[in-house]
Formats: C-alpha cells, sequence, structure tokens
C-alpha cells in the first residue's frame, strides 16, 4: 500500500493535511491579492488619523463588531437604506477589516456625519435615552476615561509593517495630532488637515477644553467611517464592475 | 494489496490491514452513486467557471463568464428598475413645491409612506420613531419650531441642517455665556430666573427682577425684548413652556452657560432632493407644520 507511510506516521499525515489544506486556500486566496482590480482605485481615501485609530482601537476594544458590521452589501435594500456599497478600496488601511458578521445594530459602514456629535455622547452614555428601543448597552465610562495615546506613534509603525502608508512625519507628530484633532482652529489643526484631508477637527465628546477622552476619540472614528470616498468620482463601470 | 481475503463472519472482502496482529477491516467502498454524485459538482464547477466569473488571468484580470455576471451590476439593475417604477412620482415630487405636495391626493399616500420609512431610519434616533424628540432633539410634532415651520423651511433644515459645516446651513449659535466669561455665575442664575418668568415659572421674583437687565442687554438682540424668539436666528420662544433642554432652572443656567449649540446634520447628498421633498412634506404633516 503506498499510504502506508501516511497512516503510519502521523507527522507525515499531518504534513500531507496540510499541504492539500493550503492547495484550496492558495487557489481561492492568492488570486485575490494578485489581481490589481481587487481594490478599486477611488479618490480621498487615506489612513486613519491618530485620533481616528484610537478610536478605531476602542471599537475593537470593546467589541462594536459583535453587534455592527462595517459592509453595505450590494443589495438594493442595504444600498437604499445606508448608501452606496461598500469598496474593497474604503477597508484597504483597516487591520483587521471591520466587515463584521452580525448585524444586531444598524451597519455602521456610512454612519459618519449622519448623526451629531451630540446624539453620539447621548448615546453612548445610554442608548434608550434616544433610541427607547434599542438593545445597545452603554458606555458611559467612555467619557469619563481618558484616552491613552502615549503609544500612538508604535500602533502606527505597527500599521506601516502591513502596509499602511503612514509617512515618518505622521508617526512622529502622532501625539500631537492626537491633540490637535479636538484643537479646532489651532496651527496644530491646520498641519494635521494637511496630512490627514477632510479630517474633522473639533471636541467631539461635547466636554469644553481638557485633555482627549476615549468618548472624543470613538465619535471621531464613527464620525468619519464612509465619509472619506468621492463617491461623485468613483465609476462604477469596467473593472470596478463585479 | 497483499492478497484477497474474504471476512469469513460477514462474507465482505477486507482491506487487507492489519493491526495488532489480528484487527482487520472490511472493505466498504462509498456506494457508487454517492461517488457519480461527486463526480457531477465536478462537471457541475467547470460549467460555473464557463457560466459565471471564476478563473484569474495571466493579463491581471480574470474571466468574465458568459453573461458578464456582476452582483454590483444586478444591483444597479435593480435599484433603476426601482426607480423606474417609482419614476411617475418622482418626478411629479420634484416638479411640486413641498407645500403643494399635501394638496395632491395622487401623490400624497406615496409621500406619507416614503416619507415614513426614510424618517425612521435617518431622522427617528434623534427625534424619535414618531417624531416626539428628546431631550435636546425637537419633538416635531408640535407647532413650536427653532427655524420656522413652513414646508419650504423644513425642507431647507433638512437639506442643509443646523449649525453642521454645510456652507448653506442654519448657522446662528447662542453665545457661551459662563465659558467665555460673558457673565459671571450669580448674573446667569439672575438671567434664568428672569427666562422662566417669561412663562410664570420663575422660583425667585427679586433674582428674576435683576436678571431682566441682564437679559435686556444680552439676550433680546435675539430672543426678542419680549422672549418669544426669532425663527430667522434659530432663536426659541421663551415664554411658551416647551424647552428643548428642560426647563428646571439648572437646565436654563446650563443652557446659558453653555450655549448648547446642538448640531443636526445637513442631508444633501446622502438623500436625493426628491427623498428630502418627501421627508420635509411628511415633518410638516405630523401635526405642527405651518
Amino acid at each position: 500500500m503506498k499510504h502506508d507511510i501516511f497512516e503510519k506516521n502521523s507527522l507525515i499525515l499531518l504534513i500531507g493535511i496540510l499541504i492539500v489544506v493550503s492547495i484550496g486556500g492558495l487557489v481561492e486566496i492568492a488570486p485575490l491579492f494578485l489581481l490589481s482590480s481587487t481594490i478599486e482605485k477611488v479618490q480621498g481615501m487615506r489612513p486613519y488619523s491618530p485620533l481616528e485609530l484610537a478610536g478605531r482601537d476602542i471599537y475593537i476594544r470593546e467589541g462594536c463588531y459583535n453587534c455592527h458590521s462595517q459592509m453595505i452589501r450590494s443589495l438594493r435594500d442595504e444600498v437604499e437604506r445606508y448608501g452606496h456599497y461598500s469598496l474593497a478600496a474604503e477597508s484597504m488601511y483597516d487591520h483587521p477589516f471591520q466587515w463584521g458578521s452580525k448585524r444586531t445594530g444598524p451597519d455602521l459602514a456610512r454612519v459618519g456625519g449622519k448623526y451629531s456629535d451630540n446624539w453620539h455622547v447621548d448615546h453612548m452614555r445610554d442608548p434608550r435615552s434616544v433610541v427607547p428601543e434599542s438593545v445597545m448597552p452603554g458606555y458611559p465610562f467612555l467619557a469619563k476615561r481618558k484616552l491613552d495615546f502615549s503609544d500612538m506613534g508604535a500602533r502606527m509603525k505597527a500599521l506601516r509593517v502591513a502596509g499602511v502608508p503612514y509617512t515618518d512625519e505622521m508617526i512622529e507628530k502622532s501625539q500631537e495630532d492626537v491633540v490637535a484633532q479636538i484643537s479646532p482652529d489651532s496651527a496644530e489643526a491646520k498641519a494635521l488637515l494637511e496630512r490627514y484631508p477632510k479630517a474633522q477637527v473639533r471636541k467631539f465628546d461635547r466636554a469644553p477644553g481638557g485633555d482627549p477622552t476615549e468618548l472624543d476619540a470613538m465619535i471621531a472614528y464613527l464620525q468619519m467611517l464612509g465619509t472619506l470616498v468621492d463617491f461623485t468620482k468613483f465609476d462604477a463601470a469596467g473593472p470596478n464592475l463585479r | 494489496m497483499t492478497k484477497r481475503e474474504i471476512d469469513s463472519v460477514t462474507g465482505v472482502e477486507t482491506t487487507g490491514h492489519v493491526w495488532d496482529g489480528d484487527l482487520k477491516e472490511l472493505n466498504k467502498p462509498l456506494p457508487r452513486w454517492w461517488l457519480y454524485v461527486l463526480y457531477a459538482t465536478i462537471v457541475w464547477a467547470v460549467g460555473y467557471w464557463i457560466v459565471y466569473p471564476a478563473w484569474p488571468t495571466l493579463n491581471d484580470t480574470y474571466t468574465k463568464g458568459m453573461f458578464d455576471y456582476s452582483q454590483r451590476g444586478e444591483v444597479s439593475k435593480e435599484v433603476t428598475a426601482g426607480k423606474a417604477a417609482q419614476a411617475k412620482y418622482f418626478e411629479l415630487i420634484a416638479a411640486t413645491p413641498v407645500a403643494e405636495i399635501e394638496k395632491n391626493q395622487e401623490l400624497l399616500p406615496f409621500v406619507m409612506a416614503g416619507g415614513a420609512a426614510v424618517f425612521g431610519d435617518n431622522c427617528g434616533p434623534c427625534h424619535g420613531k414618531g417624531g416626539g424628540g428628546a431631550v435636546g432633539y425637537p419633538n416635531l410634532n408640535d407647532d413650536d419650531w427653532l427655524w420656522g415651520g413652513t414646508a419650504d423651511q423644513i425642507e431647507h433644515t433638512i437639506q442643509y441642517g443646523i449649525r453642521s459645516g454645510h456652507p448653506e446651513t442654519r448657522d446662528m449659535a447662542m453665545p457661551r455665556f459662563g465659558l467665555d466669561g460673558i457673565l459671571k455665575p450669580a448674573e446667569i442664575v439672575d438671567a434664568a430666573q428672569f427666562v422662566l418668568s417669561l412663562s410664570g415659572k420663575s422660583t425667585d421674583a427679586s433674582a428674576a427682577d435683576r436678571g431682566k437687565k441682564i437679559f435686556a442687554d444680552n439676550c433680546a438682540a435675539c430672543h426678542g425684548e419680549d422672549g418669544k424668539g426669532n425663527q430667522d436666528m434659530g432663536a426659541p420662544n421663551l415664554t411658551d413652556g416647551i424647552w428643548l433642554y428642560g426647563g428646571k432652572l439648572e437646565n436654563v443656567e446650563k443652557t446659558i452657560e453653555t450655549g448648547r449649540g446642538g448640531v443636526m446634520p445637513y442631508w444633501t447628498g446622502r438623500l436625493d432632493p426628491v427623498t428630502i421633498k418627501m421627508l420635509a412634506a411628511y415633518v410638516h404633516s405630523l401635526g405642527g407644520g405651518k
């Protein structure tokens, strides 16, 4: 029997299984990494600003993805409710992506700008104060916790290894940029906007003055979701039609 | 294969494998029909590759399949078909001023149904599913309007929002009398007492009396000498006993201290112009439309 060797040596069997399974994986996955049309060419995408990135990390820490997806599927009902279907380009700087699969809450891919900062503040503190039928837990502690952004540079460096085009300047200025994004009309905010076009600058948690809170970061992140790509310049034809 | 061997108990051929000296297994292959189903799925896959997009090719693209199927194309078709089915109404709405829509019995059911659906997802989170509002988010069922309650004014508010950052937004904001040091804390209390006295709710007549002058100097420019407000500036009527941020002394003090400055997002761009018109007509119909 030629397969005696697999049946009698568990290690060889294991290696054999790995080889067979990876052929399946490679055939399905590898082409997507090699085809340049996998990620659409769009205008407007940029890496997250440090404050938005900190908010994203809190989003992941609190497990928001367990109930919220960030993936508007190409189905009519979703497109009519949430807006343009999500593009691969819109999550190309996400490591890991937040597409999610459980849709207990609404999809958040284009929640940016849909509601006011005040609403987010109220809604995070006590979701049922604004949406009585909501089953979302409250996150009142976000407003009270100061944001720890001492390691933003390191987080951005790690993402750069994963392929996010953070420049040395962005990493060097990461600490200042966190503060700049909650300091409207400052010179630092102007510099931030040059590094991160379309970044929104204001005190997101509506508590004037003071250090950035976790709520600032969270709302900054939510308010930018889905706002970067300029869909008036996106052509859903040719290689983008798929 | 060592040699063909028939198990004497069952009469079935064994595989010829022997474990522990005497353990053998019967050779019971898959039923033929099962095996043929497997082959059929492989043939099916080949057909699938021909019909649907499948294989990447060397020139950086992929086989498109016989019918150029694409999910994005499908959804575009569905949305276009949906729009075409509604086109009769959409064209009519586009050509009809919001104020006229309510009088058009042909349009009204469509506008009310569409408006309610859009309202539920986009407006309900702040203003409540039925438009009842909440602290900080105006009630849309009553006839107390901050920026005007005519159909056109409502349409404008939905289009451009309030302090939304859009160039056309309704943009007046109350000063932060406390935070920016315009009024001293004691003056804020007096002013708040006077404001409460306008609706007969003052708890300290002498403070309210002192507040009268502070009000005249600081507040009357927008809210009017009589406190009845000014919708051109989004200055609420302070005499009607309807409070956006609460009518207790501490609420009014906080309002004077921080200016509040609530924000409504702009919807132009996110919603198409006809949908905004439907929304405006829907909100106008909620009960308080002027």
